[in-house]
C-alpha cells in the first residue's frame, strides 16, 4: 500500500478512485503515565510518555484506514490528512483520512 | 531554672512554617534553571541537526517544476509532545493581565515544531525530497482552570526518493 500526502503519486497514473477512505481511534491515557506527566510538567520539556502515545494511537488511525482502503481493493492511499481532537480530559481522537486509488 | 519546654518545638514550627511557605517559590525556581538549561540544550540540538539537513528539504508545495523521475514516494509522519515548564506557565499569568506576544508560549511551540519536522526527515533518512509538508498543532491536555497542559505538534510530508542513473 502507498501511502501520501499528495494528490497523485509521482511516477505513476491513477486507474481508478474508490472514494474517501478513514481510520480512527480515540486513546485514553493511563494513570501513570498521567502521574509522570504531571511531574514532568514542572519542567518542561518533551513528555516522552504522550508522544509514544500519540504515535501509537496515530498508527492504528492509519492501520485501520489501510484496512479499509485494502477491503476496497485499492493499492493505494492519496491525499492522507491528520487530525487531533480532545474529546474529553485526558482522551483524544485520533482521525487519519484520505482518497483510496488504484494505480500503475 | 528549668528550660521552657516550648522552646524548640515552637522554633521547629516556625522552620516548619517557613519551609512550608516557600516550596512554592523553591519549586518556581527549580522550575525557571531546570526549564533554561533544557531550553538551551535542545536549541543547540535543533541547528546542529538542522543544519545536518539542510540539503534536503521539506517544503509545503505539492509539485517543482523539474523534478527528476521519482523512484518511490511514502508517507512520513514526525510528532512531539511538549509542555511548558512551572515557571513560564507562572509568567504567562502577568501576561494574561497586560495582553501582548507570550514569549515564553511561542518558544516552545517553536521547539516542538521543529523538533517534530526534524523526527519526520530521521524517520527516511534516504529520502531526496518532502513534499507537501503539513504542520498541526494540537491541545492533547488542558491542565487546571485555563492553564495549558500540553501540546502535540504533528508535522507529515512525502518523501521522495529520485531515480538514480546508473553510475
Amino acid at each position: 500500500m502507498t501511502l501520501t500526502n499528495l494528490e497523485s503519486i509521482p511516477g505513476q497514473s491513477i486507474v481508478e478512485h474508490y472514494g474517501i477512505v478513514q481510520g480512527s481511534t480515540i486513546r485514553a491515557k493511563h494513570v501513570g503515565r498521567d502521574l509522570m506527566a504531571g511531574l514532568k510538567n514542572i519542567v518542561g520539556g518533551e513528555l516522552k510518555g504522550y508522544t509514544e502515545l500519540m504515535r501509537e494511537a496515530r498508527q492504528q488511525a492509519t492501520d485501520r484506514m489501510i484496512e479499509q482502503a485494502g477491503e476496497l481493493g485499492a493499492n493505494a492511499i492519496i491525499n492522507i490528512r491528520y487530525t487531533t481532537t480532545s474529546v474529553s480530559q485526558g482522551a483524544a481522537e485520533m482521525l487519519a483520512y484520505g482518497t483510496a486509488v488504484r494505480c500503475q | 531554672m528549668e528550660p521552657q519546654s516550648g522552646d524548640l518545638p515552637q522554633g521547629l514550627e516556625i522552620f516548619m512554617n517557613i519551609l512550608f511557605l516557600s516550596i512554592p517559590f523553591l519549586v518556581l525556581l527549580l522550575a525557571y534553571i531546570t526549564g533554561k538549561v533544557a531550553e538551551k540544550r535542545h536549541y543547540a540540538r535543533i541547528h546542529e541537526r538542522e543544519g545536518h539537513w539542510l540539503n534536503i528539504p521539506a517544503i509545503t508545495g505539492k509539485h517543482l517544476p523539474d523534478l527528476p523521475a521519482v523512484a518511490s514516494a511514502d508517507l512520513v509522519v514526525g510528532s512531539v509532545v511538549i509542555s511548558v515548564d512551572h515557571f513560564k506557565r507562572f509568567l504567562s499569568g502577568f501576561r494574561k493581565f497586560f495582553g501582548g506576544e507570550m514569549k515564553s508560549y511561542s518558544s516552545i511551540i517553536d521547539r516542538g515544531r521543529r523538533e517534530a519536522i526534524l523526527r519526520m526527515k530521521e524517520s527516511s533518512p534516504e529520502a531526496d525530497l518532502f513534499l507537501n509538508c503539513r504542520l498541526e498543532t494540537s491541545s492533547v491536555s488542558k491542565g487546571k482552570g485555563k492553564v495549558v497542559g500540553c501540546a502535540e505538534v504533528l508535522a507529515y510530508a512525502t518523501a521522495v526518493r529520485f531515480q538514480r542513473t546508473a553510475e
